[in-house]
C-alpha cells in the first residue's frame, strides 16, 4: 500500500509538473532572442486551447489542434509586428510593461469572443474516466499525451537553437543585438519570428493540457504564474532545465499534499522558489557566468 | 454572435443618450452580479434572467405603473469590486433595491454596506452567514447550505455511509459549506476522516484525490463552485476511486457536468427542482413556474437554464411582489417589511414563506436529491 501510494502521489507530481514545464518552456524561447519575459504568454497558451475547441466543432482533433498552433503563431507575430517591432531601442522595463498590457488586451479580447464559459478538449486518448494502470498506480493517457509532446518539444528546440543557422541567428540576437546586425542578422526579423514561436509553442501546450485543466478565457494567468516559476527555478533561457525544476516543482508540491493540509502547498512550493534564487539566482541549472551578463 | 450583441449594446446606449428624461418615477434596480470572472457561470445567467424579466415587466406597465430600470454592475467575484460598486449603487445611483451578489464572499462583504444604507439586498448567494446573524434589510433567495448538508447527510445514512472525506475550495462558498459539514456531522453520526482545501484555480487535483483514496473513506463531498468541481470527479475516477461522489448544490449546471463525461454518472448532489423541470411530476406545486422560467429563458438565450439565473428570478419575483404589497409610493422601510409577509410564494428554489427572523423562507423540503444518469440531470431514486 505504501509504495503504491508513493507511486500515485509521484504521477499526481508528474501531472503537475508537465503542466507546469510545457507552459514554462515557451517563456524561454522570447528570453532566448529578446532577453525579456513574455507575460503574455499565459495568454498564447489560453488561446491554443480556446481556438482548438472551437475548431475542434468542425475539424478533426489533430487537425484543429495543428490549426490552433498556426493561428496562434501568426497572433503572436502580428502583436509583435505592432507593438514591439516599431520600438527604438526599447528598455527591458518598458518591453516587460507591454508585454503585461498586450496579455490584459488578450485577456478581454477572448472573453467577448468566446464568452466566461469553461471549455475543453476531448481526451486524444479514452475519456474522462480512462486510466492506465500499472500495479494498482494509475495514470490518464492524457498524461502521457503532455509529457510525450513536452519531450518532443524540448527536443526539437535543443537541435533548432544548437545546430540549425536560424536558431543560432536567434540566440546571438540575445546576446548582442548591435553585434548581431552587424553581422548581418536581421534582428527584427528575429524578434518577430521568436514570438510566433513561443505562441505556438504556448498553443501546442495549451491545446494538450486543455483537457485536464480545462480552459477558460482567464486561464492564461494561473497558468502562466507556474510556468514562468520553473522557468526561473530551471535557470531563464534553458528549455530541459524548466522540465527539471517543473517535476521538481510538480512533486514537491504533491507530496507535500501527503503529509500535510493541501493549503499548504503553494507556500511550500514558493518557500523553495525563494530559497533556490537566494543560493543560486541563475537557477538550478542556469549558467552564473552567462547571468551575470544579461540584463535581466 | 458576440459582435452582434456589443453592436446591440453600442446602439442602445446611443439610444439612451438620445432618449428623452422621462423615467422620472421609474424603480431603480441594481445587480451586483458576477457577469465574467471565476464564478461567471453564477452571474451571466443570473444578468440574463434579470434583463428578461425586466423587459418582460416594462412591456407589463411596470410594477404598479413605474418602469424598473435595471443598473447591472459586474464585480466579476471581487469582493473589492462588489464592495466599490455596492456604495456607487446607494450613494450616486440611489438605487432601491439590489439584487446579487452572486457569491457568498461578495455577499459577507457588502452586507454592512447594504444595511447601513437602508438598502433592500437579496443575495444570490448560498452562505446561511448571509441571513444568519439577521440584518434587517439582507435577504437570500438560494437555499441555504446548511440544508444542502443535511439533505446530502439524510442520504449517507440511507446508504449506510458514515466516514467521509470533505474536499473544499478556498472561496466563500466552499468555506461555508466546509463549516456546515464540520458543524453538522457529529449529530448525523458521520465523521470527517479527511478535510481538504484546494485553491479555487486548482488545474488537477489527483494528489488530492489520492489523499482521499488512501484514507479508506465511504463517500467524498466536494464543496466548490469553480471549474474544478468537475477536475475532483474526473481525478477522482481516473485514480480508481470508486466510493460515491457527493457534491454541493453548487454542481447544478449542466455545463460542468458534461465537462466531466462519464466521470459525473452516479455524482449526487442536492439541488433546486428546475434541473429536473421536465421529469416532474405535474402536481408539483412549483412546475408552473419552472416550465414558464425555462421556457422562456431557453428560448431566448438559446443555452440551458440553471439553478443560479433562478435565484435571480426568485429575487426580482420577490421584489416586485413586496412592491406591490405595500402599494404606490412606499418607501424602502415599507417594502422591507413586505418583503417578511411574503408567505407562500412559489420560486423556482422552493415555496418562500419570510418573517420577521427568517429572511431566507425555505427549508430543507426545497432541495431534491439529483444524480447524473446518461449525461442528463435526473431525480435519484432510493
Amino acid at each position: 500500500m505504501f509504495f503504491e501510494l508513493f507511486f500515485q502521489y509521484l504521477v499526481a507530481g508528474l501531472t503537475y509538473g508537465t503542466i507546469y514545464a510545457i507552459v514554462g518552456i515557451g517563456f524561454n524561447i522570447v528570453y532566448n532572442t529578446t532577453g525579456i519575459i513574455n507575460f503574455a504568454q499565459g495568454e498564447f497558451v489560453m488561446l491554443g486551447g480556446m481556438i482548438a475547441v472551437s475548431l475542434h466543432a468542425f475539424l478533426p482533433l489533430g487537425l484543429a489542434v495543428a490549426a490552433a498552433v498556426l493561428i496562434t503563431m501568426a497572433i503572436g507575430a502580428l502583436i509583435e509586428m505592432l507593438f514591439i517591432r516599431w520600438l527604438v531601442k526599447p528598455s527591458v522595463l518598458r518591453m516587460i510593461i507591454i508585454t503585461i498590457g498586450i496579455s490584459i488586451l488578450v485577456r478581454e479580447a477572448a472573453l467577448h469572443l468566446w464568452g466566461e464559459g469553461v471549455r475543453a478538449l476531448p481526451y486524444f486518448t479514452g475519456n474522462e474516466i480512462t486510466a492506465l494502470s500499472l500495479g494498482g498506480v494509475r495514470v490518464s493517457p492524457q498524461v502521457l499525451w503532455t509529457l510525450g509532446v513536452c519531450s518532443i518539444i524540448v527536443i526539437v528546440l535543443n537541435v533548432f537553437f544548437q545546430y540549425t543557422m536560424l536558431g543560432r541567428e536567434m540566440r546571438a540576437c540575445a546576446s548582442n543585438r548591435d553585434a548581431a546586425a552587424l553581422c548581418g542578422i536581421p534582428t527584427r526579423n528575429m524578434v518577430t519570428l521568436s514570438f510566433a514561436l513561443a505562441a505556438g509553442i504556448g498553443a501546442l501546450a495549451g491545446a494538450v493540457v486543455s483537457p485536464i485543466t480545462q480552459t477558460s478565457y482567464g486561464i492564461g494567468t494561473g497558468l502562466a504564474i507556474k510556468g514562468f516559476t520553473v522557468a526561473i527555478l530551471g535557470g531563464l533561457g534553458n528549455s530541459m532545465a524548466a522540465v527539471a525544476a517543473g517535476f521538481l516543482l510538480g512533486t514537491l508540491e504533491s507530496f507535500s499534499i501527503w503529509v500535510m493540509p493541501t493549503a499548504y502547498k503553494d507556500a511550500i512550493a514558493i518557500t523553495i522558489l525563494l530559497a533556490v534564487l537566494f543560493v543560486r539566482p541563475s537557477g538550478l541549472f542556469g549558467n552564473k557566468e552567462a547571468f551575470r551578463l544579461k540584463e535581466f | 454572435m458576440r459582435i452582434f450583441k456589443v453592436l446591440a449594446v453600442v446602439v442602445g446606449c446611443m439610444a439612451l443618450f438620445a432618449a428623452p428624461v422621462v423615467a422620472a418615477e421609474s424603480i431603480k434596480i441594481g445587480a451586483l452580479l458576477a457577469v465574467t470572472g471565476p464564478a461567471s457561470f453564477l452571474g451571466a445567467p443570473e444578468a440574463k434572467t434579470l434583463e428578461m424579466l425586466v423587459t418582460d415587466v416594462n412591456a407589463k406597465g411596470g410594477i404598479g405603473g413605474r418602469k424598473v430600470e435595471l443598473i447591472v454592475k459586474d464585480t466579476q467575484a471581487s469582493p473589492e469590486k462588489a464592495v466599490s460598486f455596492a456604495k456607487q449603487l446607494i450613494d450616486e445611483d440611489k438605487v432601491f433595491a439590489i439584487i446579487g451578489p452572486s457569491t457568498s464572499g461578495e455577499t459577507m462583504k457588502v452586507k454592512d454596506i447594504a444595511e447601513q444604507g437602508k438598502t433592500i439586498l437579496l443575495s444570490c448567494a448560498a452562505a446561511e452567514t448571509i441571513v444568519n446573524p439577521l440584518a434587517k434589510y439582507v435577504f437570500k433567495t438560494p437555499q441555504k447550505d446548511s440544508d444542502a448538508v443535511v439533505r446530502i447527510f439524510q442520504q449517507m445514512k440511507k446508504m449506510g455511509i458514515s466516514k467521509i472525506a470533505v474536499l473544499s475550495s478556498n472561496t466563500g462558498f466552499g468555506n461555508a459549506g466546509k463549516q456546515q459539514l464540520e458543524k453538522l456531522a457529529p449529530e448525523h453520526g458521520i465523521t470527517i476522516v479527511v478535510n481538504e482545501v484546494y485553491d479555487k484555480a486548482a488545474t488537477d487535483l489527483t494528489a488530492e484525490v489520492t489523499k482521499v483514496k488512501a484514507a479508506n473513506v465511504q463517500a467524498l463531498v466536494n464543496w466548490s463552485i469553480e471549474p474544478a468541481q468537475a477536475i475532483v470527479v474526473k481525478n477522482a475516477r481516473q485514480i480508481g476511486l470508486t466510493i460515491p461522489i457527493f457534491q454541493s448544490h453548487g454542481f447544478g449546471n449542466i455545463s460542468y457536468c458534461k465537462l466531466c463525461g462519464p466521470a459525473a454518472e452516479g455524482v449526487i448532489f442536492p439541488a433546486g427542482r428546475l434541473l429536473v423541470a421536465d421529469v416532474l411530476s405535474p402536481t408539483n406545486p412549483q412546475k408552473k413556474v419552472l416550465e414558464s422560467y425555462k421556457k422562456e429563458y431557453e428560448a431566448k438565450y438559446k443555452e440551458d437554464v440553471s439553478t443560479f439565473g433562478g435565484h435571480a428570478y426568485d429575487a426580482m419575483m420577490i421584489l416586485e411582489k413586496a412592491i406591490k404589497d405595500a402599494g404606490p409610493g412606499a418607501d424602502q422601510e415599507k417594502v422591507r417589511a413586505a418583503i417578511e409577509n411574503i408567505k407562500g410564494l412559489v420560486g423556482t428554489a422552493g415555496i418562500f414563506n419570510f418573517s420577521p427572523t427568517d429572511h431566507n423562507g425555505l427549508d430543507a423540503n426545497a432541495f431534491e436529491m439529483l444524480t447524473v444518469r446518461d449525461g442528463r440531470f435526473t431525480e435519484y431514486v432510493r
